[in-house]
C-alpha cells in the first residue's frame, strides 16, 4: 500500500492517534504563541493607525482571524462528520466534535469584538444586518451540535446525530461568506482576498495574515487536545488506555 | 508608551476586544486539560475498583475452600 495511505490508517487507530497528537501538542501551542505575539505586534506597534478609524481599526486584528476560523472550524466540523457518517470511522466523528467548542469560542469572539467595534464606529452595538445575523446563526448552529452531542447518553450515536445537524447547517457558510455583496445593509464588503488581491498597507497587512496563520494552528492544537481526552473517555475499556492510566499513576 | 494605552480615544475598545479574545481562547486551551485529567483520574479509580473485586472474589474463594 501507498505509505501516505499506509500513515492515514495508522492516524486513525485511537493509541496511535493519542501518542501522535500529544508529541505535537507542544510544538503546535509553540508556534500559534510566538506567530501569535509577532502578529499582535505587528498589528499593535507597527501598523500605522487607520486614516478614517484612527486606532480603532486595531480591533480587525482580533476579529478578523476569529471570523475566519469560525467559517475553517465548521467546514472542518462538517467534513469530519461527513466522514463519520458515510465511513463510521471513530476517530473522524471525535474530531468533528473536538472542534465544534474551538468554533463557538472564534464565533463568539467574532460577535463580541465586531460589537465594540461597531459602536464607535456604526454608533450602535447591533444591528440585524445580514453578516451580523448569518454569524449569530453559526454561534447558535455550534451551540445545537454541542447541546445534541451532549443530550444523547451514546457517545457514538450522539456524534452521528451532531454531524448529521452540523451538514445540514452547511447552507450557512455560504451566506456568511456572501451576505456582504448579496444584502447591501451595514458590515462593509471584503478587503482582504486570496483570489482578487488586497486593498490595504502592506504594513497593516502582514500582522492580520500572520495571526490568520497563528489562530489555524491555535486551533489544531485545541482540536488535538480535546480529541485525545475524548478518546481516554470513549476508549477507557480499551487496553491501551488501561495502561496509560496505570502508568501515570 | 501611555500614548500606546491610550489608542487615541480607543482604549476602552480596543483593549475590550483584545481582552475578550484572550480570555476566551485561555478557557478554551485550559478545558481539554481538565478534561483529560478528569479522565485519567476516573478510569485509575475504576481499575482500582475492579483490582479490589477481583482479590475479594479469591479470599472469599479460599475462605470458603
Amino acid at each position: 500500500m501507498n505509505p501516505i495511505i499506509l500513515w492515514f490508517h495508522k492516524l486513525g487507530s485511537p493509541p496511535y492517534f493519542y501518542t501522535f497528537a500529544g508529541r505535537w501538542l507542544p510544538w503546535l501551542y509553540a508556534i500559534a504563541l510566538l506567530s501569535g505575539a509577532a502578529g499582535f505586534y505587528g498589528g499593535l506597534v507597527v501598523a500605522p493607525a487607520d486614516y478614517q478609524q484612527g486606532d480603532s481599526f486595531r480591533i480587525m486584528y482580533v476579529h478578523v482571524p476569529c471570523a475566519w476560523m469560525g467559517l475553517f472550524a465548521y467546514a472542518f466540523m462538517a467534513v469530519n462528520g461527513f466522514i463519520g457518517l458515510v465511513w463510521r470511522i471513530k476517530l473522524s466523528e471525535i474530531l468533528a466534535m473536538a472542534s465544534a467548542p474551538v468554533g463557538a469560542a472564534f464565533t463568539f469572539i467574532t460577535l463580541v469584538t465586531g460589537s465594540v467595534w461597531g459602536k464607535p464606529t456604526w454608533g450602535t452595538w447591533w444591528t440585524w444586518d445580514a453578516r451580523l445575523t448569518s454569524e449569530l446563526v453559526m454561534l447558535f448552529l455550534y451551540f445545537g451540535v454541542i447541546g445534541l452531542y451532549g443530550a444523547i447518553e451514546d457517545t457514538r450515536q450522539a456524534a452521528r446525530a451532531a454531524s448529521f445537524l452540523a451538514l445540514i447547517g452547511v447552507v450557512n457558510l455560504p451566506i456568511i461568506h456572501y451576505s456582504v455583496q448579496w444584502w447591501n445593509t451595514l458590515h462593509q464588503a471584503q478587503s482582504v482576498s486570496l483570489l482578487a488581491g488586497s486593498k490595504i498597507d502592506a504594513r497593516m497587512l502582514w500582522p492580520l495574515l500572520t495571526l490568520a496563520f497563528a489562530t489555524h494552528v491555535y486551533f489544531f492544537a485545541s482540536v488535538l487536545a480535546r480529541a485525545r481526552a475524548m478518546l481516554l473517555e470513549l476508549e477507557g475499556g480499551k487496553d491501551w488506555a488501561r495502561a496509560l492510566a496505570r502508568e501515570a499513576a | 508608551m501611555s500614548d500606546f494605552f491610550a489608542m487615541h480615544g480607543y482604549a476602552a475598545y480596543v483593549w475590550t476586544a483584545y481582552g475578550v479574545f484572550f480570555v476566551v481562547l485561555a478557557a478554551d486551551a485550559v478545558m481539554p486539560i481538565l478534561r483529560r485529567r478528569r479522565a485519567l483520574t476516573q478510569l485509575r479509580a475504576r481499575l482500582k475498583r475492579e483490582a479490589a473485586r477481583k482479590t475479594s472474589a479469591g479470599n472469599n474463594a479460599t475462605g470458603s475452600a
